[in-house]
C-alpha cells in the first residue's frame, strides 16, 4: 500500500510541478493580472470608495458575494461541527472531582452520589487537574484584554492597514481560548456561553445579509454600498467605506464565534464540561 | 529582499513539512505544522502579500495549531503509521 501511495503522491506532485511552469513568474508586469485585472482596482480603488487599502476594498466591495459566502461556508463549518461532535445527551460522569480551596483536600465524588454544597469554598476540578500556574494565569489575564482591543482594532483599521473581519475574528475568538486554556472551560463557559456562541455565529451573518437588504431597501443593488449615504449623512464614496465596515464587523462577529465553539467541542470532546 | 533570508525561510518550510508528516508524536507534529505556518507567513510577508501573511500567522500559526492541540489531547498522542 505505502510504495502505491508515494508513487501517487509523487505522480501528481510532478504534474502540479509541471502545471505550474505555465504560470507567468511572480511579479511579471506582462501577466494577465498585471495587465488587465489590478491596473483597474490601482487607479480606481481610493475615488470609488475612499478605501486605501485595496485588499479590503476588493474583498468587501468589489467582491462582496464572495466574502458573503465565505463567511456562510465558516457558518456552515460552525453548524457542522455542531452537529457532528456536541454530545447532546446529557450523562453522568463517573466521578467527578471537587477541590476544598482552604484546605486544598480534593474529594472524589462516585456516580450518583450528591456533590458538596454550593459555596465558595469547593471547586470542581478536571479529572487532569493540574495545580494552576500563577505564572501562566497572571501572563494570560495580562495578554487577554490586549489582544481583545489589538483584535478590534485589526477589524476596524482593516481599511487602512493589513487586517479585517476574518483576522481579528480570529485574535478575538483565540484570546476566550486563551483563557479558557488558562483558568479551565467551565471558567470560560460561564462568561462565553454555548448559546451565546451559536448566537453571534448566527448574527454575524445576519448584520452581512442584513446589509444588503439594508441597500436593496434603499434603493440600490444587494451589497451596493453607495445607497447607505442617506443613513450616515455624507457622499456615496464615504458610504461605501461604511458599508465595508460594517460587513468586516459581521465576518469578525462570525468566525470568533465558530472558533471559540470549534475549541470549546474539540477540547471537551462534545461534553462541553471539562477540558484542556 | 536579500536572497539568503528567502531560501533559509524556503528551506525551513521544506524541513517542517516533511518533518509534521513523518513524525510518530502527533503533538510535536503539530507544533511543527505551527512552525510551518509561521515560515509560510513570512515567505508572503517577502513576496509582499500582507494581508495574506497576517492571515496565514493567526489562522494557521495561532488558532490551528490549538485546536490541533485539543484534537490531540483527546485522542492518542502517539500514531500507529
Amino acid at each position: 500500500m505505502k510504495p502505491a501511495a508515494i508513487i501517487i503522491v509523487l505522480l501528481f506532485g510532478a504534474l502540479l510541478g509541471y502545471a505550474a511552469m505555465d504560470f507567468p513568474p511572480w511579479g511579471d508586469p506582462a501577466a494577465p493580472a498585471s495587465v488587465h485585472v489590478s491596473p483597474y482596482y490601482i487607479e480606481h480603488s481610493l475615488t470609488q470608495t475612499s478605501v486605501p487599502n485595496i485588499v479590503t476594498a476588493v474583498l468587501a466591495d468589489y467582491r462582496g458575494y464572495d466574502t458573503l459566502f465565505e463567511t456562510i461556508v465558516i457558518f456552515s463549518a460552525g453548524v457542522a461541527c455542531l452537529f457532528l461532535m456536541r454530545v447532546f445527551r446529557h450523562t453522568e460522569p463517573d466521578s467527578r472531582m471537587y477541590r476544598h480551596l482552604p484546605s486544598g483536600i480534593t474529594l472524589r465524588v462516585a456516580k450518583g452520589y450528591a456533590p458538596p454544597p454550593e459555596s465558595r469554598e469547593f471547586e470542581r476540578i478536571d479529572l487532569t487537574w493540574v495545580p494552576y500556574n500563577l505564572v501562566v494565569k497572571t501572563t494570560s489575564r495580562l495578554i487577554v484584554p490586549f489582544s481583545q482591543l489589538f483584535a478590534l482594532y485589526v477589524i476596524a483599521h482593516g481599511h487602512h492597514s493589513p487586517g479585517g473581519g476574518f483576522q481579528g475574528g480570529v485574535i478575538l475568538g483565540a484570546s476566550i481560548v486563551l483563557y479558557a486554556i488558562a483558568t479551565n472551560m467551565r471558567a470560560s463557559l460561564a462568561r462565553f456561553s454555548e448559546k451565546r456562541a451559536v448566537g453571534l455565529c448566527v448574527l454575524g451573518v445576519f448584520i452581512y445579509a442584513g446589509t444588503g437588504v439594508l441597500c436593496m431597501l434603499l434603493g440600490a443593488n444587494y451589497l451596493d454600498y453607495g445607497a447607505l449615504a442617506v443613513l450616515f449623512a455624507g457622499d456615496g464614496v464615504a458610504a461605501r467605506s461604511h458599508g465595508i465596515l460594517m460587513v468586516e464587523v459581521g465576518v469578525g462577529i462570525t468566525v470568533m464565534a465558530v472558533m471559540v465553539h470549534l475549541y470549546y467541542s474539540l477540547a471537551s470532546s462534545g461534553r462541553h464540561d471539562e477540558g484542556l | 529582499m536579500i536572497w539568503q533570508i528567502e531560501f533559509v525561510v524556503l528551506l525551513i518550510v521544506l524541513i517542517c513539512g516533511i518533518a509534521a508528516i513523518s513524525v510518530r508524536d502527533l503533538l510535536g507534529a503539530a507544533i511543527l505544522f505551527g512552525a510551518y505556518s509561521f515560515m509560510m507567513c513570512l515567505l508572503w510577508a517577502i513576496m509582499g502579500a500582507v494581508d495574506v501573511a497576517f492571515t496565514e500567522a493567526s489562522v494557521g500559526a495561532g488558532i490551528s495549531t490549538v485546536l490541533f492541540v485539543a484534537a490531540v489531547f483527546r485522542t492518542s498522542r502517539r500514531t500507529k503509521d
